[in-house]
């Protein structure tokens, strides 16, 4: 079994999932979820029609990046919760970095639990210091 | 998301994982699906909205530039997963929707109307998997 066996609240860890995000990696998105908006995949829809600047990645592209770095992290089976909200837009170019950290360590049903508090940041060649893209929460169960 | 049946098959949790840059081999049944792999479960929903179906009509370009819709103002604002247990490859599982809480809230640029979704994922032997919960942002004029 996976996981962590040891970890102190506080403790952070960081991770880029993507780099350079590029349109096409949006488009297997689309078509492996079956989300075909096209605001994700139609540059002259989203740009003319919708006021865009440009198509932006799904929001669930970014959560599953996020996942598959947490699932990294804790071991895809001991995850228990795993939640966010999304705050801004992540477009074609961004690099995204997960940044995760121990918020706390409790009981549940007698196995200890770690919560951790997680962060996805955006960053472009147009922006040096990265904006938050999405934010929440992920529980795992710790190995014994 | 989805109502109804949602089979995990290992070519579509192959595909997932290779639009979140993994590079595997195809699945093996048992193994767990990628933690946000219940999303996918609109490939099952015979009314998933945002599909194009053959003979309807569609909001995106072709000859011209596309339609605006109501459907383009709606944004994921959020989205929560409870693992009652891993999703793994074999798995079938049955996708039940309810709507939850509504709200608004008045920001600087108008309206915003939230719409809560809870959908819960059971197994053959009817046990809860996943249970999933979004919640969409539409802006409204004011």
């Amino acid at each position: 079994m996976t996981g962590l066996r040891e970890v102190a609240i506080g403790q952070t860890f960081e991770t880029v999932v993507v780099e350079d995000l590029k349109r096409t990696q949006i488009v297997q998105y689309a078509g492996a979820s079956g989300d075909y908006n096209p605001l994700h995949t139609d540059e002259i829809y989203t740009t003319k029609i919708a006021g865009y600047p440009s198509v932006f990645a799904h929001g669930m592209l970014t959560m599953g990046l996020t996942g598959q770095a947490i699932a990294g992290l804790v071991g895809p089976e001991n995850l228990l919760r795993f939640g966010v909200r999304f705050t801004a837009q992540v477009w074609p170019g961004d690099t995204l970095a997960v940044r995760s950290s121990v918020a706390r360590i409790f009981e549940d049903d007698g196995a200890p639990v770690a919560e951790f508090s997680v962060s996805t940041v955006a960053q472009s060649t147009a922006n040096g210091e990265g904006r938050e893209v999405m934010s929440g929460y992920a529980h795992a169960r710790l190995a014994r | 998301m989805a109502a109804g049946r949602f089979p995990v098959e290992a070519g579509h949790v192959l595909a997932f994982g290779r639009a979140l840059g993994l590079d595997q081999g195809l699945p093996r049944i048992g193994d767990v699906a990628p933690p946000t792999f219940a999303i996918a479960s609109a490939q099952f929903d015979p009314h998933y909205p945002l599909r194009p179906r053959p003979g309807g009509a569609w909001h995106g370009s072709g000859g011209d530039a596309g339609l605006v819709t109501e459907r383009a103002g709606g944004l994921h604002g959020e989205q929560h997963f409870v693992y009652h247990r891993p999703v793994r490859v074999g798995d079938v599982m049955v996708g039940t929707t309810r709507p939850g809480e509504e709200w608004e809230k008045h920001g600087r640029s108008g309206r915003l109307r939230f719409r809560e979704q809870i959908t819960e994922f059971r197994d053959e032997a009817g046990e809860l998997v996943v249970t999933a919960r979004s919640v969409s942002v539409q802006r409204e004029a004011s």
